[in-house]
């Protein structure tokens, strides 16, 4: 997994509520067997004023001007600014895998849904909770401000504005240490195969039938 | 001290291992499988020389891209096709049993779980499938999980986690006439909204509940998602049980009386301590319509389209106001007034034989409404097909001008060929009336089976219980 430790990045405002992942990624994009090359179709139907399918390419369709992420001042952002309950309903990681393939590295909400939230994590993506007054405050700023930039530093756990206010935020310490060193979850958690295997053992005993297994 | 709740007894019976922050290694007892959220979870594990550490613990079913109509063609999307395909390939590589598609047991992967005793009380239960709450309803924890933790499991056949906290909603008292558990869920979630379950999760309980069949209760859990809550779970009493007993993966002999003992227990104490608790009046409940592109934007059948003026905060008078723009409604229209082009019943949320038989109730002696374009009804599984058609459900439907189709996913995500064209209205008994999420520009308002049903014979919605 991809290393996060300090990201000084343009921010791009997403000024709506309970975004969820059918708009991270639609629908037919799932359809892929591959995890790379989401990024052209990230919010998909907000960004393109056609329908996109997979296999067509992108270059030429029509871009719907009014989307953020079209303005040529938010061009190249690696930070999303965000509203509550972002990244609700499908569990799909496509939508996290959609977000970093198309460069961003930090999502900044109130307020994130479960599955989404771990879901970037797994992916090198910091997803960071505000107050929900920061985050206001944040998009007014952004907003009038060209080229507005925040300094996220992952170790110290702040985010840093051009004046150089800094602000703290929480994050889960096993995740932290995960993110920081860019670390295979699954390799840490065979380290913990014999415990794994005692468990196994002592639940064969008191529940036998949850080892009979779906192969008949 | 005080006593447990069910989902404290069912997190320590998993516990492998606890690191020093709290953070847990949990023991998962079953993972199901299905194409889409699979392909590239198996492309790590071979990437990396893995294999499953308990294959006999999965099982996979591809769901989400089959047609519904005839089958002997295969599936005509190339790349829907390769998805499925590539399912087949890798289950067959790791010695992981898969209905597959020409399967009579093929079917939603929420509604086979169940059906065949595969999901049990007790267990936990996941999936790379948000819907996985569904299987809470056997007094199981389960919960939906990303690709890369389905690698995880597949590896290590356990997850990392933190515990919820918890929430209990309870509903007491009797459902009205013509109110299903459907109306209930939505219910709540207009209460609590689609983030008021985050972090939490959610049991319901309430004498309301405990009179919920096992379908009911399948659909409340279901929709636990919507209100934000990875888990929904109801405790286990006789309805379960009953449930169970019989099923094809279900223990028999010596171990079902083991299991029985222990899936006993599987309740909250009575003077368990949950971190937050709601409560709802089933009499108050009545029949539900969603009027916007939130499953919280919901209200009754004798409700109307809210004015954007009237919205608690500037966030959502914003939300509303967008909303109604991409639904193409007023404020202030009365609900009964929408007219619907299509008629979608199916889903993971309501697509069980009791599902199809409150449908068919409706439905039954009576017409599909010229200005429907189409009312389709997918059986959540070849075996709820086969058991609707023992019924006669389906002539029921037919004779009604209803299309009765084959077992997926279908026009709940539209990922197939079934789908809503731009500007499409549809009652939809499916769980999330996102933008687009049944096709480009269609506009979904989500009902009961019964609702749905009463809204394609008479072109618009209806109250079920005038009909
Ligand atoms: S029926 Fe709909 S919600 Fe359920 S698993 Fe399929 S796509 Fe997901």
């Amino acid at each position: 997994m991809r290393k996060f430790s300090v990201l000084d990045g343009l921010v791009v405002p997403l000024d709506r509520a309970n975004v969820d992942t059918d708009a991270i990624i639609p629908k037919q994009f799932l359809k892929s067997i591959k995890r790379a090359g989401f990024g052209p179709n990230l919010f998909d139907e907000w960004r393109y004023l056609d329908h996109g399918e997979p296999g067509k390419s992108n270059h030429d369709r029509p871009l719907n001007p009014d989307f953020v992420l079209n303005q040529p001042r938010y061009r190249d952002a690696s930070v999303l600014l965000a509203r509550d309950n972002f990244g609700c309903g499908s569990s799909r990681e496509h939508a996290p895998w959609a977000l970093q393939d198309y460069g961003i590295q930090a999502i900044i909400a109130p307020s994130f849904a479960d599955i989404f939230y771990n879901n970037c994590f797994k992916n090198g993506i910091l997803p960071i909770v505000l107050d929900v007054a920061v985050v206001d405050r944040l998009f007014r700023e952004c907003e009038a401000n060209e080229g507005y930039a925040l300094t996220v530093d992952l170790d110290k756990q702040t985010v840093t504005t051009p004046t150089g206010e800094s602000i703290r935020f929480d994050v889960d310490a096993g995740r932290k240490h995960r993110l920081l060193n860019g670390l295979d979850d699954i390799g840490l958690t065979l380290l913990q195969a014999d415990k794994i295997k005692a468990y196994e053992e002592r639940r064969k005993q008191e529940a036998p039938w949850l080892f009979s297994g779906s192969q008949q | 001290m005080s006593g447990q709740t069910l989902f404290q007894k069912l997190w320590d019976a998993h516990v492998v291992h606890v690191e020093s922050d709290g953070t847990t290694l949990l023991y998962i007892d079953r993972h199901l499988v299905h194409e889409v959220t699979s392909p590239q979870a198996f492309e790590g594990l071979k990437l990396a020389h893995r294999t499953p550490r308990r294959a006999d613990a999965a099982i996979a079913v591809p769901d989400h891209n089959v047609p519904t109509t005839d089958r002997s063609q295969g599936i005509a999307d190339p790349v829907s096709r390769l998805q499925v395909e590539t399912l087949d390939a890798n289950c067959a590589e790791f010695g992981i049993t898969e209905f597959r598609m020409d399967d009579i047991r093929q079917g939603i992967v929420h509604v086979i779980g169940p059906e065949e005793g595969l999901t049990l009380p007790g267990m936990t239960v996941v999936c790379g499938d948000s819907h996985t709450s569904t299987h809470g309803a056997f007094g199981a924890l389960a919960f939906g999980i990303g690709t890369s933790e389905v690698e995880h499991v597949l590896a290590t056949q356990c997850l990392w986690q933190k515990p919820s906290k918890t929430m209990l909603v309870k509903v007491e008292g009797q459902l009205g006439k013509g109110v299903t558990a459907k109306d209930i869920a939505l219910a709540i979630i207009g209460e609590i909204g689609t983030a008021g379950g985050t972090g939490y999760a959610l049991e319901f309980g309430g004498s309301a509940i405990r009179a919920l069949s096992m379908e009911g209760r399948m659909t409340l859990c279901n929709m636990a998602i919507e209100a934000g809550a990875r888990a929904g779970m109801v405790a286990v009493d006789q309805i379960t049980i009953d449930y169970v007993k019989g099923r094809p993966y279900a223990p028999k002999g010596a171990a079902w009386d083991q299991a029985v003992a222990w899936w006993n227990t599987l309740h909250s104490d009575g003077d368990a301590k949950f971190d937050r608790v709601i409560e709802l009046d089933a009499a108050q409940i009545e029949p539900q319509v969603t009027w916007g592109t939130s499953p919280e934007m919901v209200t009754t059948i004798n409700g109307r389209v809210p004015d954007p003026a009237d919205a608690p905060s500037e966030v959502k008078r914003h939300d509303w106001t967008r909303a109604l723009e991409y639904m193409g409604l007023a404020a202030g229209t009365p609900i009964a007034e929408i007219a619907v082009d299509k008629v979608f019943i199916g889903s993971c949320t309501n697509s069980r034989i009791e599902d199809l038989r409150e449908a068919a109730s409706v439905a039954k002696g009576r017409k599909v409404s010229p200005n429907v374009k189409l009312a389709m009804v997918v059986p959540g599984s070849g075996l709820v097909k086969r058991q609707a058609e023992t019924e006669g459900l389906d002539r029921i439907f037919v004779e009604a001008g209803f299309e009765w189709r084959e077992p997926g996913c279908s026009m709940c995500l539209a990922m197939n060929a079934d789908r809503l064209e731009q500007g499409e209205r549809c009652a939809s008994t499916s769980n999330r009336n996102f933008e687009g999420r049944q096709g480009q520009g269609g506009r979904t308002h989500l009902v009961s089976p019964a609702m749905a049903a009463a809204a394609a014979c008479a072109g618009h919605f209806v109250d079920v219980r005038k009909e």
